[in-house]
């Protein structure tokens, strides 16, 4: 099998099985509602001030709603030893990677999907900026989220306390791109300033670790 | 062996004294900010060296990746932590000094929020190492260093967009430093440095001698189960 059909194989068989189970995305979906509701308990913000901090907060649900997913790409793979066989069979580990990549990239972008319409409307939101930016901006987010996710969620497996250490690992990781998405975000919304330089900032730190997350994925799989 | 730690702590000793005595004494107290400038000489070498360190540390961990030498591994732990105590002096030092000069305790400026990012970095390289199995502890660290070191430019450009209130053209922007205050600064520095190297070294060997025990306790049980 080449690289494109193992990459395939693995992310349908994880589609179907969320699509049978929906474990992972109802979790998400009620914890990042959760959120939602309680921030906007906590800020009672009119419309202007919520242009300027709908940016940080929407980026922190989202972070932490993707914190569930990451957690269990590869918990389901612990049951009946499937990684252990994956790891004895011939197929290269770089197409799993990216399999799992993409698949938890779906979920948060179809939990962003649903969560933004309510945050818009809790926040009477209406960006200032051009509005359709926020699309490209959320792929390109999002994936710096789960690129680096997808990885430590893998190297998490490996220690004691595994659910609490990807949030350890990851987050200090993630506060440049955290920095990007927020800032870009902000700029779209008050329409104040260019997103350029941050869009750039992300796609710089997406590019830097989607390389190194497929050059070292081998040597955390292989790791005894 | 012995005799050479005797020999670099007594030298530590000396070089420290010194250090502090030029910074009290002989630097001359700065004009606007007084005596609380002083902080100053013990702040910069210290992070000086805590960067040193985290270099050494990224360069032992891609030595690691390579050649698997349990040598690099150990170089890399003893970096990192010591790197760590040094970088809490500078985070701790810093605000002591910026809250009667600024006004403020903290500001997300370059240079703070490089070091702050810097520190969390490194504590969750700690903690990695701490709750990962330990046959694999010195890979997954070593990946993480490496990750870590890829992370710096990023927070450098993400913070470079704001404009920075760090005071910066003290040293290499050309700024008009008393040459007798750059004198002192490099004697704290090579006292610091000594320091390190006397901790990092102390450290380094009671890591040789931990997996040292650890192993012949492994090589008992495992003779004990064959005499069974």
């Amino acid at each position: 099998m080449n690289f494109l059909a193992i990459t395939r194989a693995t992310l349908a068989k994880d589609m179907r099985l969320e699509w049978r189970s929906k474990d992972a995305i109802n979790a998400m979906l009620f914890f990042s509602l959760l959120v939602v509701v309680i921030f906007s308990f906590a800020f009672d913000p009119t419309a202007e001030e919520s242009r300027r901090i709908a940016g940080g907060l929407i980026w922190v649900a989202f972070l932490f709603a993707a914190i569930v997913a990451l957690n269990q790409t590869w918990a389901r793979e612990m049951k009946n030893q499937v990684l252990d066989a994956y790891r004895v069979s011939p197929a290269p580990a770089t197409p799993l990677f990216l399999a799992k990549a993409i698949g938890n990239l779906i979920f948060v972008a179809a939990l962003e999907a649903v969560m933004t319409p309510l945050f818009i409307a809790f926040y009477r939101l209406r960006p200032l900026g051009a509005g359709w930016q926020l699309i490209p901006l959320a792929i390109l987010g999002t994936w710096a989220l789960v690129v680096n996710g997808t990885f430590f969620a893998a190297v998490s497996l490996r220690t004691r306390a595994r659910e609490i250490m990807l949030p350890l690992l990851l987050f200090p990781l993630s506060i440049p791109a955290l920095v990007g998405m927020v800032n870009a975000t902000t700029a779209i919304l008050t329409g104040e300033t260019s997103p350029a330089l941050w869009i750039a900032l992300l796609v710089a730190y997406d590019v830097v670790f989607t390389t190194a997350c497929l050059l070292l994925f081998e040597t955390v799989l292989e790791a005894e | 062996m012995k005799r050479g730690f005797t020999i670099l702590a007594v030298l530590t000793a000396i070089l420290l004294s010194f250090a502090f005595y030029a910074a009290l004494l002989i630097a001359p107290t700065e004009q606007t900010m007084g005596n609380v400038q002083r902080i100053f000489y013990y702040h910069v070498p210290s992070a000086w060296v805590a960067f040193e360190l985290f270099l050494i540390n990224f360069v032992a961990s891609v030595i690691y990746l390579i050649r698997r030498s349990a040598k690099a591994d150990m170089i890399a732990l003893v970096c990192a932590e010591v790197g760590v105590v040094f970088c809490t002096v500078v985070l701790i030092t810093g605000p002591i000094w910026a809250r009667p000069v600024w006004g403020i305790w903290w500001t997300w400026d370059l240079r703070l929020t490089l070091t702050l990012v810097l520190w969390l970095i490194y504590v969750s390289y700690l903690v990695l190492r701490r709750f990962s199995m330990s046959s694999q502890t010195p890979l997954l660290a070593a990946v993480l260093a490496v990750f870590g070191a890829l992370d710096v430019p990023m927070v450098y450009f993400s913070i470079w967009f704001f404009r920075t209130q760090h005071p910066s053209p003290v040293i290499g922007g050309g700024g008009s430093l008393d040459p007798r205050m750059g004198r002192v600064l490099l004697y704290n520095w090579i006292a610091f440095m000594a320091l390190a190297w006397l901790i990092c070294w102390t450290r380094y060997r009671l890591e040789v001698a931990e997996r040292a025990v650890h192993e012949a306790e492994a090589m008992q049980s495992l003779k004990e189960e064959e005499a069974r």
